[in-house]
């Protein structure tokens, strides 16, 4: 009999699964180490330390998750319209031309708590706007979403390229970059949060953003699963025909969507521009957008698990920059390769050990 | 200067861009033609450059290092095989991740071995491809308007720039003249058919991507010991992307494949060739306009604005077997 259609509990599907599919990303990424001539274990070790070990560490740890979640909820939004949008990378890059927009226009008179929330929609604006073009040909030309949203990235790439070489840059400057924003454009850091667990946050960039990314969790549970929309989404998610039979618009649905998908990247913007480095810089995304699709993955698109997705690849990138300064001969993309892993394993082979996990619950329960 | 040399030199570095696209492009054909997309050409690119890169550094052959390309390209086919056809994962995801894998690998057992920050070693030059002076160049040189497009556009060209063009014919006649190639597109498009037939459709499809890791290991040892003399961190920069563009723009057809790598290729070497300076009426146009031009046209074609481009059926869709 085919194991395909055989049922498991839900402990097994949302819980041993990733886990194991996890273990073996991992396995596989420790024998890259391995071959490099390292041990392993000594390099998890070191890469922990460094994640979790100080409160500075946690502080870059948090941060780098608070732009994964934003991304991983942008490819989750669109997965569950069955979309898969490859575009979070260029929205962000846009969103952040639109917080930079904003706070380069209200920094000097207002404090940043006015600036805040205008810079949030800014930012989710310009997100969207990015989103828009490949979302229109989707429903309305029927242009593949995947292939468009590729495409997108580069366009928008080039687009600020432009914008920050020629239009946006400090006179006299060679540095590609906006000024730096005054306090008024910045969002607070969250040292009192560390403080909290007795820590000290240091240099780390950990900032106000973290908290509107948490919000933006517990909207987007409430908009899946709590909301009509949502409802349309997932019914057009799962299957188009019968979406279609029960009355559900294909393009106003696939428009908002992506319009939605396009707007959380782009809020990912705020943590990088307005929180760290307090200005727009040149490639400042640095592949969040592509990290979110494994958070997505990972986290099988629920806001819960994409929280400790996206915690765990701010443990990488914190951890792996660590372990580069430890083990030399271990540069940072060690996990580009680790996070190729975690895609490869948890997504593309997700079902590869299901049907011997079937057959051992099977014998486990007697049926 | 005149217009013409200067037309001339544009359209040989318009042909030296081309070719990586044209052998990723070809590759893309081939896959996509069987229902696999092929998000991952850009990583397999990379991982042939570097592969190829190692082997010519090693043991100082060129042939051996284009081997070698072939060989980690064909590698990373196998793997999106069985990730997408075997265990019918989604064939983009697989298709990302292999990207990954391919862009941190390069970059980590580079840093292993050679501790360049990511780049091989020096290639010596007979682990290079080097250009191939065509009999009578020289001589041709000094013909009006035939000679410096004989002599700068069609000799000069290292080997693999011959074999690319030759792989457009090759490719047309193995996908509309054989029964491997009528069952490559059947398999695209209707796979029911072809397993109703008696073929089997996985191993129908196992092959169209053996045939594609092998062209996208031409590209990568084109980039890294053709075009250059060693691996260098991302040495890709999205090509492989762009060929994906150039193969829709072409409508998943070889010859018009052939012609989008050479307006890609030519945009790109115009771009080169335009940065600081200005044309007349319109003043200094920004490179990076030159630059999203061939994402915007593909971008144009798919809203179907510039005739209609039709994917084959069953791409993207993993088979699945009645019972």
């Amino acid at each position: 009999m085919s194991t395909v259609s055989v049922p498991l509990p839900a402990w097994i599907n949302y819980g041993l699964i990733p886990l194991l599919n996890l273990i073996l990303a991992f396995f596989f990424s420790g024998l890259v180490v391995w071959a490099i001539g390292e041990s392993p274990f000594e390099a998890l070790q070191l890469l922990l330390i460094g994640a979790l070990g100080r409160g500075e560490g946690i502080g870059f740890t948090l941060f780098y998750t608070t732009s994964f979640i934003f991304t991983g909820l942008s490819v989750a939004v669109a997965i569950h319209a069955g979309l898969f949008n490859i575009g979070s990378e260029g929205q962000a890059y846009l969103g952040g031309l639109g917080a930079a927009l904003v706070a380069l226009a209200m920094d000097r008179y207002v404090p940043w708590y006015v600036t805040m929330p205008f810079a949030v929609i800014g930012a989710a604006l310009f997100g969207a706007a990015c989103a828009a073009i490949p979302a229109w040909l989707q429903a309305k030309r029927g242009s593949h979403i995947v292939i468009t949203t590729i495409m997108f990235n580069f366009i928008v790439s080039s687009l600020m390229n432009y914008m920050l070489v020629r239009l946006l840059i400090v006179p006299g400057k060679m540095a590609p970059e906006t000024r730096t924003f005054l306090p008024g454009g910045q969002l607070p850091k969250l040292d009192w949060l560390i403080a909290m667990f007795g820590g000290k946050l240091g240099a780390a960039p950990l900032n106000f953003s973290f908290l509107i990314a948490l919000i933006m969790c517990f909207l987007v549970w409430v908009l899946i699963w709590r909301t009509k929309l949502g409802y349309e989404m997932r019914t057009l998610g799962i299957s188009p025909t019968a979406a279609s039979y029960a009355g559900i618009r294909y393009s106003k649905i696939v428009m908002i969507t992506m319009l939605i998908s396009g707007g959380l990247a782009g809020m990912m913007a705020l943590n990088p521009v307005m929180g760290a480095s307090a200005r727009l810089q040149i490639e400042f995304v640095g592949g969040a957008g592509f990290v979110g699709i494994a958070v997505s993955l990972m986290g099988r698109n629920h806001p819960a698990g994409i929280i400790l997705a996206a915690l765990l690849f701010g443990i990488l990138y914190q951890g792996g920059a660590e372990l580069s300064f430890d083990m030399p001969s271990i540069t940072r993309d060690m996990i580009v390769v680790i996070q190729g892993m975690v895609i490869l394993f948890a997504g593309a082979l997700e079902y590869m050990l299901r049907p011997v996990i079937v057959r051992a619950y099977q014998q486990f329960t007697g049926k | 200067m005149d217009y013409f040399d200067i037309f001339v030199s544009i359209l040989g570095s318009a042909i030296r861009l081309s070719i990586p696209l044209l052998f990723t492009a070809l590759a893309g054909l081939f896959s996509e033609r069987a229902g696999i997309f092929d998000i991952g050409l850009e990583g397999k690119m990379l991982a042939s450059a570097f592969a190829a890169a190692c082997v010519a550094y090693w043991t100082g052959n060129a042939w051996l290092g284009l081997l070698g390309g072939i060989g980690i390209s064909i590698v990373f086919s196998l793997m999106h095989g069985f990730a997408s056809i075997t265990n019918r994962g989604n064939q983009i995801v697989s298709g990302v991740a292999l990207n990954f894998v391919a862009a941190g690998l390069t970059i980590v057992l580079g840093q292993a071995w050679f501790r360049q920050g990511g780049r091989t070693g020096q290639v010596p030059p007979e682990g290079r491809f080097s250009s191939i002076i065509l009999p009578g160049a020289d001589m041709m040189r000094d013909v009006p308007i035939i000679g410096p497009l004989y002599a700068n556009v069609i000799s000069g060209n290292n080997i693999l720039t011959y074999i690319a063009f030759l792989m457009v014919p090759i490719s047309w006649w193995v996908l509309y003249r054989t029964r491997f190639g009528l069952r490559l597109r059947a398999v695209g498009e209707n796979p029911g058919a072809v397993d109703t037939a008696g073929i089997s459709v996985a191993w129908m499809r196992y092959r169209a991507l053996i045939v594609a890791g092998f062209l996208c290991g031409f590209a990568g040892t084109y980039l890294s010991i053709a075009q250059s003399a060693a691996f260098i961190n991302n040495m890709s920069a999205g090509k492989g992307y762009i060929a994906l563009a150039a193969l829709i723009f072409a409508k998943w057809k070889p010859v018009p494949v052939m012609l989008a790598c050479l307006l890609f290729g030519f945009l790109d070497a115009f771009a080169n060739f335009m940065q600081g300076k200005s044309l007349p009426l319109i003043g200094e146009v920004p490179v990076q306009i030159f630059q999203a031009l061939p994402y915007i046209l593909t971008c144009v074609l798919l809203a179907g604005f510039i005739g209609t481009a039709r994917p084959p059926k069953a791409g993207g869709v993993p088979y699945t077997k009645e019972r």
